[in-house]
């Protein structure tokens, strides 16, 4: 099992946390091609090594955890507020 | 019987004090404490165990360890049995009654061993190649192929025990607890260190107490004995006997399995009988030791074989004479000391037959008496139920073969570092050809090896390695090491290397199997034939020939396996590769993985305010999701049906009260709770006065419809959402993220209410008449309290939202009180409706409501769907600038008119039943496989319309109204159609009259 260090509750098994998708993607602003919005919500990339992702801190505080994890080895390189939310 | 075959002495193990009595097929033995099932069995001369798994050859018992492949039985009688337990073990305990698998009608009379005799016919894929025709018969042959091969039968009672599981962190783990652990934890602990040791066993000290080896002017055993009683007394450490590491996961997360209550035949009460614990560590040692492999030759598998170091085992843990007279059969030095061992015991060591050609470098081991053929190997073996003789033969040139009774054959290979939790963590392997076997290279930081697991096969070494991995460990998690904490010097005697000897070749005209892997019935030939069939990869030998994939996994098997494929390639060992190593490292009982967390545990279940009431009024209560919902309320002499139905019609004609506590209920305030509602909905809020509810629908940033449910404006800045009963956790979680992620900047606070309060729909024409006697200070009139209304006010005393919607069709209230109130006001309604014949009614009848109106639910909000093709496509807003799903909505294959759309269907003929799940097609015989249009969603009986009336996604939708197609129930005997006439999808009121009366 992961530990994920949420930033408000502190280091908590992952099965309190629900995966919530890329950190990266940014919803495109409201003017955005049909395109851009299908990008956003479609197309990820999905590389071998680090990944910023989200985490949904669920049994917890219930915020978004911004977290940097290597998705070849599960090595967790840091966790932070989602960068929209700092 | 008595124990013939204990020694008079000796025994790390055992208690000869404490005498025990315990049953193999149902056969009375004895035994003592301390003693394993297989010791036990042993003393008493009871060498035929088992049956093999393919050919029913007779088995015994092979090792001393928890690499055991042939000693497997059936393990206590009833609930409580347990298949494929290992008699090496398993702990003896009063009235322990055993059994053999795999025979019948017994062990010495097995008739499929009839396979043995058939095995020619029977290679590796033999199944895969022969029962591939006709397609369908597998299944029949599957079943008695899987009667003729397999291991003991698994009980089907429910398991009368408990499984806990716990918790717990530490600085160091260190997992075994023989030289190298002791010496781990000892050094680590003394730092102050939080350390936790694990070891399988009953007692610390692994390969000292199995072997007879000094430690200064001590034993090994009473060494350990000592360092254990010390490590007992730290209060910063923790000591798990009986508990085997079964995996390393993510994160240093060790799982560890307790046998609380397997050494008894029925756990204490309050005892469970293993507990399974999630240990998170800082650093972790692993001490696991090495286990020796076999060598491989005709024959290698009667009973009476066994590996050297378990004869060694025997003697020394068990005071047992595992033979009375034995052959040595080693490509190593412990071949010698297995010997000297022996014949220090009391056996007759007829020989040491070592492989290597003996010569100034190398050598042999003079004992005294006992002749050494060096440059031999055994080549065939003989005895049907047990060894009685071997036959001995030079390797290469030369066949002059020597018969050498005995009825002990004790084999080493070479040992192979148990790098099972190594491997878990992902730590790589590296072949060293010098000491033939895989050590543990690269890997997790914090995971390290030490002693034997890592290649340190010498008793001074592990102890050396023991202590430095310990204080290192605790170094490097911050505390200093104190001084004084040194291995006791031992010194290793000097080893010769071992010879690479894979298999002993067959002998020419002899067709004697030579046992790869004795637990599946793998031999050499079957290696061979998965070479030549281009099955070479590691992989690829594994799954053909199932070599390694038995209960033991291939502890004793793989390595020579992976050396056999390598040698027919032509290639290096490390060439070929190795398989991954996966948890569990021993098999694990799957009540053990569960733990409390069974039954209720499992899935809780989430009850309603009313939920005893509906209880003792005669509802049928049912599960959706986690919650209990009444179907119906059942009358004397009434079936849920006729139940159901009464139930709709008179919701229709007069009142009735319905729990839709279930609904998620999520409160929406701050001051821009309005913008935020805007963007999360489709439709429109702006201008959604206070008092006033609205229905929305949510999409799906795709365009789909995620959820609907009314939302009302309870004060300027706060909102009261309803969803979906299914959806209540989804769409709180995606709102926060709305909040979180997206749309930061809007000051909004979201809060799930959905268990904080009751609610209850009062729907019919007189509802209004039934609310008007018990509401207290406002006016329920239709001038007051119009259609989508909202307001607070006190019912029978009772504080209450009162919200004019309905999803019946009806005239009807949605009443929310906190739960707590959620009875009270319940009763008071259906008192206060007693004049006007009111009634509760059910989930279902609730269904057949609003499947009369055609309002959408669950089987509709499928994922599948957009707001046009459930007819709601005109609610959604086309003046707002941004909302969740507005742009990916638009795409044109989501406008496209043959999208599945929503309808109505009837009967043609008036009569008939529409189920959910029927296909529409245009042709009344359709040919297979033919077209579907669609398929039925929702159906009902319609109490208004006397017949059968379904919601369905059919391709054209509403353009197809006046249509007659076809409702086909193609997994039915015939295909019987349903001619079935397309409608609009309210049947009941399609103008809303009665909702807004």
């Amino acid at each position: 099992m992961m530990l994920i260090d949420c930033p408000w509750c502190g280091p908590r098994g992952h099965v309190e946390f629900t995966y919530a998708g890329d950190a990266t993607v940014k919803r495109p602003a409201p003017d955005a091609s049909e395109a851009a919005f299908a990008d956003y919500v479609f197309l990820r990339d999905n590389r071998r090594g680090p990944h910023r992702e989200l985490w949904h801190h669920t049994a917890g505080c219930r915020r978004f955890v911004e977290v940097h994890r290597n998705v070849l080895t599960h090595e967790i390189l840091g966790t932070s507020a989602p960068e929209v939310s700092k | 019987m008595t124990e013939r075959f204990r020694l008079a002495s000796g025994g790390t193990a055992i208690d000869r004090a404490r005498p025990l009595s315990f049953r193999f097929d149902g056969k009375r033995l004895t035994g003592v404490a301390g003693d394993t099932l297989a010791s036990a069995l042993l003393a008493n001369g009871v060498r035929l165990v088992g049956r093999s798994f393919k050919y029913h050859r007779p088995r015994g018992i092979f090792t001393a360890g928890p690499e055991e492949p042939n000693a497997l039985v059936g393990l206590r009688r009833g609930d409580r049995h347990e298949p494929n337990t290992r008699a090496t073990m398993v702990e003896l305990y009063e009235g322990l009654d055993a059994e053999s698998q795999n025979r019948w009608p017994s062990l010495r009379f097995d008739v499929m061993g009839i396979n043995d005799r058939l095995s020619p016919l029977l290679p590796a894929g033999f199944y895969y190649k022969t029962f591939m025709w006709p397609p369908k018969a597998w299944l029949t042959y599957e079943h008695y192929i899987r009667r003729a091969a397999g291991l003991g039968t698994a009980p089907t009672a429910r398991d009368p025990d408990r499984y806990d599981h716990r918790s717990a962190h530490c600085d160091v783990l260190v997992v075994g607890g023989g030289p190298a652990g002791l010496m781990a934890a000892l050094a680590a602990a003394r730092t102050g260190a939080r350390v936790i040791l694990c070891d399988e066993r009953v007692e610390l000290g692994g390969s000292l107490l199995r072997e007879n080896r000094m430690i200064g002017e001590e034993t090994g055993a009473a060494w350990a004995r000592r360092i254990g009683a010390e490590l007992g007394t730290l209060p910063n450490l923790r000591l798990l006997t009986r508990t085997t590491a079964f995996g390393l996961f993510d994160h240093n997360m060790a799982g560890l399995i307790e046998r609380v209550a397997d050494h008894v035949a029925t756990p204490p009460e309050h005892v469970p009988r293993q507990r399974r614990w999630n240990v998170r560590a800082r650093q972790i040692v692993l001490a696991t030791g090495a286990i020796e492999r076999p060598l491989i030759f005709a024959g290698n598998d009667r009973p009476g074989v066994m590996l050297a170091s378990a004869a060694r085992a025997y003697i020394h843990q068990y005071g047992v004479r595992p033979g009375s007279r034995a052959v040595v059969f080693a490509n190593n030095d412990a071949g010698y000391r297995t010997a000297a061992d022996l014949a220090a015991a009391g056996v007759t060591v007829a020989a040491v037959v070592d492989s290597r050609i003996a010569d100034a470098s190398t050598g042999t081991t003079q004992l005294a008496g006992i002749p050494v053929l060096s440059g031999h190997a055994v080549v065939s073996t003989d005895g049907r139920f047990g060894l009685t003789g071997v036959d001995v033969a030079p390797l290469g040139e030369g066949s002059a073969v020597r018969r050498i009774e005995c009825d002990l054959l004790a084999v080493s290979g070479g040992l192979t570092p148990t790098v099972h939790l190594h491997s878990h963590a992902g730590g790589k392997l590296a072949w060293d050809d010098a000491r033939l076997c895989f050590v543990p290279s690269t890997g997790r930081a914090t995971v390290r090896s030490a002693g034997a697991a890592g290649g340190a096969f010498g008793l001074g070494a592990c102890l050396a390695e023991g202590a430095r991995a310990g204080a290192e460990t605790a170094t490097a998690v911050g505390f200093s090491a104190p001084a004084g904490v040194t291995a006791p010097a031992v010194t290793d005697e000097a080893v010769r290397p071992p010879q690479a000897l894979w298999a002993v070749p067959a002998r020419a005209g002899k067709a004697s199997k030579r046992f790869v892997d004795v637990q599946d019935d793998v031999t050499v030939e079957d290696v061979g034939l998965a070479a030549r069939e281009g099955y070479v990869s590691v992989e690829h030998l594994k799954r053909y020939t199932t070599l390694g994939m038995g209960t033991d996994q291939g502890k004793t098997a793989n390595v020579n396996g992976l050396a056999l494929m390598a040698q027919l390639r032509g290639e290096a060992i490390p060439a070929v590769g190795t398989t991954t190593f996966r948890p569990p490292y021993t098999p694990v009982t799957i009540g053990a993985l569960a733990g409390r967390e069974i039954g209720l545990h499992f899935m809780p279940v989430r009850r309603t305010p009313m939920h005893d009431w509906h209880g003792a009024h005669g509802g049928h209560m049912i599960e959706t999701g986690l919650w209990m919902r009444p179907r119906c309320y059942v009358r004397v002499g009434e079936t849920p049906d006729q139940a159901v139905r009464r139930e709709a019609a008179h919701i229709r004609n007069a009142v009735g009260l319905v729990d839709v506590s279930t609904l998620g209920k999520i409160d929406v305030q701050g001051p821009d709770a309005t913008e935020f509602l805007q963007r999360a909905y489709a439709n429109g809020w702006a201008n959604l006065p206070v008092g006033k509810a609205r229905y929305g629908i949510m999409l799906r940033e795709d365009g789909m419809v995620f959820d609907d449910g009314t939302t009302s404006r309870i004060a300027d800045k706060r909102y009261f959402m309803t969803t979906t009963t299914a959806n209540a956790a989804p769409v709180l979680m995606h709102l926060e993220y709305l909040l979180q992620i997206v749309w930061p900047e809007l000051r909004v606070q979201v809060t799930s209410e959905s268990d904080q309060w009751a609610a209850m729909a009062l729907a019919g024409p007189r509802a209004r008449t039934v609310l008007a006697r018990v509401v207290e200070g406002l006016d329920v009139s239709d001038a007051s309290l119009p259609f989508m209304g909202a307001r607070e006010a006190h019912i029978a005393g009772l504080p209450a939202r009162i919200f004019r919607i309905s999803f019946s069709g009806e005239l009807a209230y949605e009443i929310n009180t906190p739960a707590d109130h959620g009875l009270a006001l319940w009763e008071a309604l259906l008192a206060a409706g007693a004049g006007e014949d009111i009634i509760p009614y059910g989930l279902e009848a609730m269904g057949v409501l609003r499947i009369e109106k055609g309002h959408v639910a669950g089987p509709e909000l499928n994922g599948r769907t957009t707001a046009e093709d459930l007819g709601l496509g005109r609610m959604v807003s086309a003046k707002k600038p941004d909302f969740i799903g507005k742009h990916l909505r638009e795409r044109p294959g989501l406008k496209d008119e043959s999208r599945l759309r929503l309808v109505g269907l009837v009967p043609v003929d008036g009569t008939s039943k529409l189920r959910p799940g029927a296909q529409i097609v245009a042709d009344a015989a359709p040919t297979l496989p033919g077209k579907s249009l669609g398929h039925i969603t929702s159906t009902a009986h319609s109490p208004t319309l006397g017949h059968s009336v379904a919601l369905a996604l059919v391709s054209g939708g509403a353009t197809r109204k006046g249509e007659t197609l076809y409702a086909a129930y193609f997994l039915e005997e015939g295909g019987a159609t349903v001619p079935v006439r397309v409608v609009d999808p309210a049947f009941v009121d399609p103008e809303g009259k009665r909702l807004h009366g």
